[in-house]
């Protein structure tokens, strides 16, 4: 049996990794939500944040430009991508919506090793960052990772206020609960959808910034964390924001706790609670009805 | 008297002619081995993709490498060393030369190297289909790469039912030559066994006896593998294993791993880890402070970590690698291959490149030697215990279980102020002969099948 230290910082360390899902998956949900689009292509997007934020603090050394950096790249491909080439697939069975999305990511990650390569490019944290918090002794943990929970949240926080004390995030939720009826009284539904669209690519560019420090950048970093957003929003439920909330730190303290106890079950927990969700729940735990 | 035919030029029947003749045919008959071997070669059955794969000018060799995934970077460098040896191969160079069999260059028994490369994701599956079209489409004649251990096994166990030699490049579990091997499957590349036994006296003399040690371990062949040999040639000096914490191949996070190592009271940290996971897990590592509480060490170094880590976090570190670039001031041939790489791809090879070229180079040396592709007769050509002088010095394969002899550099990583240039990264701290650390034949738990067992 682990000690209670461990547990502790186990605990927190799954709180904080469930925090910065819970900012990559909100993207997912919004977008799914709202379109009912399903973008494979949101890793490679977290992918172009950890870049954005690579290249600017290589050369200038600011942490507020670098996300300033990662959420414009994302602006702007996002704009790109949505008014060139997904804005047509939005009626298109979710197969095909998988497939074109599959294939931008594909794209953007080739894209990338061709200008940077394969190697894992060096992202220093900031110095602000450097440091281990001390929990009244019973345990330690980094600074930058303390922080991370702050920024992320501020983030939620902004994303949160627009969706919920905004006109835009009033029409947005609308869309989520009648996209028809939404377009029947006049909105403009395709500028809604871009900014939607936008929004949600922006969190995950943003999402990259802040894990870039953490990890290695390289293209590929993506594709796992792909992976977790999309059980964040299965556990959540499909377009739900608080969902993608819970669900992000579910997923955090089921990848951290298991592995207290026993590691190799620390991957497979998290799908395993994915499935319970699916048949006891089918729309997730905050899900709308109807909506699986 | 003119024996004329009508139409025909005239053809006077004498004696002195056919006297000539005779011995225009004798002397061809004599000059012909030398001229035409395939004429009078022995004739060997069919065997996988022999003799389909040699009737024309040309022979294939097959390359599966990472080129997405974990351990990318590790099989872009990888395919690069493929693509040179093809083309020293096919061209000649400063190493064939040196190597007799290839001296006279122009391919492998005459016939142009044609190749293939796929991208095996780092997964086993990908890595086998696609070998297994090169086989059926293209009969490959031989197949080379891995990165990941569970992927060399793969393609040996392949190599094994389809009859077609696989030269194993990077892959260091003990499987790979031990339990799982192949009489089909070559590895060249020190195994996990040679790599702990190179580094734990090196360790021991420079951080003490008695320590504890924390393993992060990647959850797969390789990594287990890893972590029984460490442990047990640190057992010698007293040194025991505080925790062993498994991470499967892709972890995003950490933590959980760093935590338990944090407080498991170990005075060394070894980080098992490979290519993107060894970054991410060095990275999270130095934010908890674990390089202040105890020693860290990377057993089997990525190539390319340092430029991904810097000096602040490397420099000092210990570690070990199959082959390193600054042992071309031993041995000549390294010297060669690195300035035609660097000529060709721009920046200095790193082991994965090295270990490659190195497995192509003995593959065409053998084939040489036996005078034939037949696969059993290349096979008996490799386990001859030949020693080719290559990038690494003279190396060879042992017969009982196909493990190569190569030798093992032990390196140590330069401060800031003792870097010049690209990729000077490590200090050389001694080369130690690959002889002195295999494994007895015994422990491998290797049992070669036969050439016809499937």
């Amino acid at each position: 049996m682990p000690s209670t230290a461990l547990l502790l910082s186990q605990a927190f360390s799954g709180f904080a990794f469930g925090t910065l899902l819970a900012l990559l998956s909100s993207g997912l949900t919004i977008i799914f939500g709202t379109l009912g689009f399903v973008n494979f292509a949101h890793g490679a997007m977290f992918m172009l944040g950890a870049y954005a934020a690579f290249v600017v603090l290589a050369h200038w050394h600011s942490y507020i430009l670098a996300l300033l950096a990662g959420a414009m790249v994302l602006l702007i491909v996002s704009v790109v991508l949505e008014r060139g080439l997904l804005r047509f697939f939005y009626t298109r069975p979710p197969e095909d919506q998988l497939l074109v999305t599959f294939g931008l990511s594909v794209m953007m990650i080739e894209a990338i090793r061709y200008f940077f390569g394969s190697n894992s490019e060096r992202v220093a944290q900031p110095a602000w960052g450097d440091g281990i918090v001390n929990f009244w002794g019973l345990f330690y943990y980094p600074l930058y990772r303390v922080e991370v929970i702050g920024i992320a949240a501020v983030f939620l926080l902004a994303l949160y206020l627009l969706l919920y004390h905004t006109s835009l995030g009033l029409m947005v939720r609308a869309g989520i609960e009648d996209r028809l009826m939404v377009g029947l009284l006049g909105i403009d539904v395709r500028r809604m959808f871009l900014i939607v669209f936008v929004v949600g690519a922006m969190a995950a560019g943003i999402a990259g910034v802040i894990f870039s420090p953490l990890s290695a950048v390289v293209p590929d970093m993506g594709t796992p964390f792909l992976i977790q957003a999309f059980v964040v929003v299965v556990i959540g439920g499909l377009g739900s924001f608080g969902g993608s909330i819970i669900g992000g730190l579910i997923v955090g303290e089921l990848l951290s706790l298991t592995t207290a106890f026993d590691a190799a079950w620390s991957q497979a927990s998290i799908y395993l609670v994915m499935t319970l969700v699916l048949v006891l729940r089918p729309r997730g735990l905050f899900g709308a009805a109807g909506r699986v | 008297m003119d024996r004329t035919i009508p139409g025909r030029e005239s053809r006077r029947v004498t004696r002195r002619g056919i006297l000539k003749t005779g011995l225009g045919v004798s002397a061809s008959g004599l000059l012909m081995p030398l001229t035409a071997p395939h004429v009078w070669a022995k004739t060997y059955p069919t065997m996988g993709t022999f003799p389909a794969g040699v009737q024309g000018k040309t022979v294939f060799a097959a390359g599966l490498f990472p080129l997405t995934g974990a351990y990318a970077s590790l099989g872009n460098d990888e395919k690069l060393g493929f693509d040179l040896a093809i083309e020293h191969l096919n061209n000649g160079s400063q190493v064939t030369e040196a190597v007799p069999s290839l001296k006279k260059g122009g391919g492998v028994l005459g016939k142009q190297v044609m190749s293939g490369t796929a991208d095996s994701q780092t997964q086993v599956n990908p890595a086998v289909q696609a070998a297994s079209r090169f086989i059926s489409s293209n009969n490959a004649m031989v197949m080379t790469g891995a990165i990941s251990s569970a992927i060399a096994v793969g393609l040996e166990a392949l190599g094994q039912r389809q009859k077609v030699i696989y030269m194993g490049d990077v892959t260091a579990s003990d499987d790979t030559t031990g339990k799982n091997c192949q009489r089909f499957g070559f590895r060249l590349m020190p195994d996990n066994y040679m790599f702990s036994q190179a580094i734990a006296p090196v360790l021991a003399k420079a951080l003490g006896h008695n320590l504890k040690a924390a393993y992060l371990v990647p959850d797969y062949t390789f990594g287990t593998s890893l972590y029984t040999e460490l442990t047990q040639a640190f057992a010698k000096y007293g040194w025991t294993s505080a925790t062993e914490q498994l991470a499967p191949i892709g972890t995003t996070d950490f933590t959980s791993y760093l935590l338990d190592i944090a407080n498991s009271g170990a005075n060394v940290m070894f980080n098992e880890t490979v290519g993107a996971d060894e970054v991410t897990s060095t990275k999270q590592a130095v934010q908890f402070g674990i390089m202040k509480k105890m020693k860290f060490v990377i057993p089997l170094l990525s190539p390319f970590i340092y430029k991904s880590m810097g000096p602040d976090v490397l420099g000092g570190m210990y570690g070990t690698m199959p082959w390193f670039w600054g042992m071309q001031d031993k041995y000549p041939l390294a010297k060669y291959f690195v300035a035609d790489f660097h000529k060709k791809f721009n920046y200095i090879p790193r082991f994965c490149a090295a270990q490659c070229y190195n497995s192509m180079i003995m593959w065409a040396d053998a084939v040489e030697r036996a005078g034939t592709f037949y696969p059993p007769e290349v096979i008996k050509a490799l386990e001859s215990g030949y020693k080719v002088d290559t990038i690494a010095g003279k190396v060879w394969f042992r017969a009982e279980d196909h493990q190569g002899v190569s030798p093992v550099p032990v390196v140590q990583g330069k401060t800031k102020s003792e870097i010049h240039g690209e990729a000077d990264n490590w200090k050389l701290v001694e080369i130690v002969p690959g002889e002195e650390i295999m494994q007895p034949i015994k422990d491998t738990g290797c049992h070669l099948p036969s050439t016809a067992a499937a």
